[in-house]
């Protein structure tokens, strides 16, 4: 007996079956909601918190304490085999690197808050965010990130500060700075005149820096110090820096 | 109009862009510039690139710099006339994607980068010596990357998902260099590494780019 069902109707009942297993998903997301594995000082982890409240997204945050090697657990790397911090979960999606994690939440929650990507944008709109994400990424992050680390993360686990490496890194970042206060004095932000992922992703690092006598670095330059003045008084960013604890 | 890419055919990150446009089969012309005598660092490249690196890019009044940003730019302008290598029609997957980007950003990139600074560009343009500390040190770090990627290979074809992707080309410029190089056999002795590569080095667009690149030995 020949089938009573035809290729086209079989093609059809699969788009159905796709759609239903994806409202499934989501629904099942919306129920466990949003998990955020790391330490409320970890600079990268308040990456993604600050995205998380951007986007007014509730999570959960669980500690993964570094001091007691929690990140180099089986159950840690299952989740982050390079066994670093922040990992999201949101249902069955488990992500890790805090610039990649952050791209997910501005793309899935892009009809709330502000529109991170620029996804409503032209691909030269869009290009200029990817642009000045890449930038703090490769340029700026390595410097600051060291200096941080030298200044006052190193003091905080009980060890002591090198000034000979705080300054080469404050003059390798002074360059980078340069470069940003340049554009600031073209642009009220960095993509652009919107506050985009690309401002977002250096908030964390930032806020430390200023916290340290390297906080000339920002001060001493008018369009840089005016950029991270507006973009440290963000409600989101201020519900996030309120979690940080020091 | 063609595309503009300026930089030297040989600067890893240059091959990055490069990769794009001919994945895509996009019209470019290659301007050199000649770091020999400091042109990245003249005024009129610094208006390209205000940090003085290779490469920068122009589309019409399009100016760009950041190869992985440029790519990203190139692989949307000709999604219709190549694989989709962004996948930013499914959420997981370009979330796949995206997760590969950066591991290839943090964790691969620092430690193979500083394998093919000592072994080739150090000798080759600054009549250096390799530091044999550095060298050793990077290549246990990237030994240890490998080890993860050789499991993640493991469970599927390539990086992000069983679909070729943008994150899978974003490696091929340093690794290039690095198989031809001694320490091969990083990736020769993993097995699901060793056929990713050699997946990736059969592809066209990889022989048009790197044909005539030299590379260490």
């Amino acid at each position: 007996m020949p089938s009573t069902t035809t290729a086209s109707e079989v093609e059809a009942a699969t788009l159905i079956a796709s759609k239903r297993e994806r409202e499934e998903r989501r629904e099942r997301e919306e129920r466990m909601g949003v998990k955020v594995y790391g330490m409320p000082m970890s600079t990268n982890t308040v990456r993604v918190l600050a995205a998380l409240n951007e986007k007014g997204v509730e999570f959960e945050l669980v500690i993964v304490d570094l001091r007691t090697g929690a990140h180099k657990q089986p159950d840690f790397l299952a989740r982050n085999p390079f066994g670093q911090i922040p990992v999201l979960e949101d249902g069955d999606v488990v992500l890790f690197e805090s610039r990649g994690i952050n791209r997910y939440i501005a793309t899935k929650y892009a009809e709330a808050g502000p529109d991170l990507l620029l996804s409503g944008g032209t691909l030269a709109e869009r290009a200029a965010v990817d642009l000045w994400l890449e930038v703090e990424s490769q340029q700026f992050g390595p410097p600051i990130a060291a200096l941080v680390y030298e200044a006052l993360i190193k003091p905080m686990l009980g060890g002591a500060t090198d000034a000979a490496v705080v300054e080469a890194q404050a003059a390798k970042l002074e360059k980078v700075l340069d470069v940003y206060e340049a554009r600031l004095a073209q642009s009220k932000y960095l993509a652009g005149a919107e506050f985009t992922l690309a401002d977002l992703n250096h908030i964390p690092y930032t806020n430390y820096l200023m916290k340290t006598p390297k906080a000339s670095l920002v001060t001493s330059r008018p369009h840089l110090l005016a950029w991270w003045q507006d973009v440290s008084s963000r409600a989101a960013w201020k519900k996030t820096a309120a979690g940080i604890p020091f | 109009m063609a595309v503009k890419v300026y930089g030297p055919a040989i600067s890893t990150a240059t091959v990055r862009v490069l990769l794009c446009l001919e994945e895509m089969g996009a019209q470019y012309e290659l301007v050199p510039i000649d770091y020999s005598t400091g042109e990245h660092k003249s005024p009129p490249h610094l208006a390209r690139n205000p940090f003085g690196q290779v490469p920068a890019f122009e589309d019409g009044d399009l100016m760009l710099f950041e190869s992985r940003a440029i790519s990203r730019y190139v692989l949307r302008k000709y999604k219709s006339s190549g694989p989709d290598l962004l996948r930013e029609g499914s959420l997981e997957e370009s979330a796949m994607v995206d997760l590969w980007l950066e591991v290839e950003a943090q964790q691969y990139d620092k430690a193979i980068s500083a394998i093919y600074i000592e072994i080739a560009i150090k000798p080759v343009y600054f009549g250096g010596v390799p530091d044999e500390k550095v060298v050793a040190e990077s290549v246990e770090k990237l030994g240890k990357v490998l080890d993860v990627y050789e499991a993640r290979l493991s469970k599927s074809k390539y990086l992000a998902g069983d679909f070729l992707s943008f994150a899978d080309l974003s490696h091929i410029p340093y690794t290039h260099h690095i198989v031809a190089s001694p320490h091969a056999s990083l990736f020769e002795s993993r097995p699901h590494v060793k056929a990713w590569w050699e997946s990736l080095a059969s592809r066209p667009a990889y022989k048009k780019v790197t044909a005539g690149t030299p590379t260490s030995k």
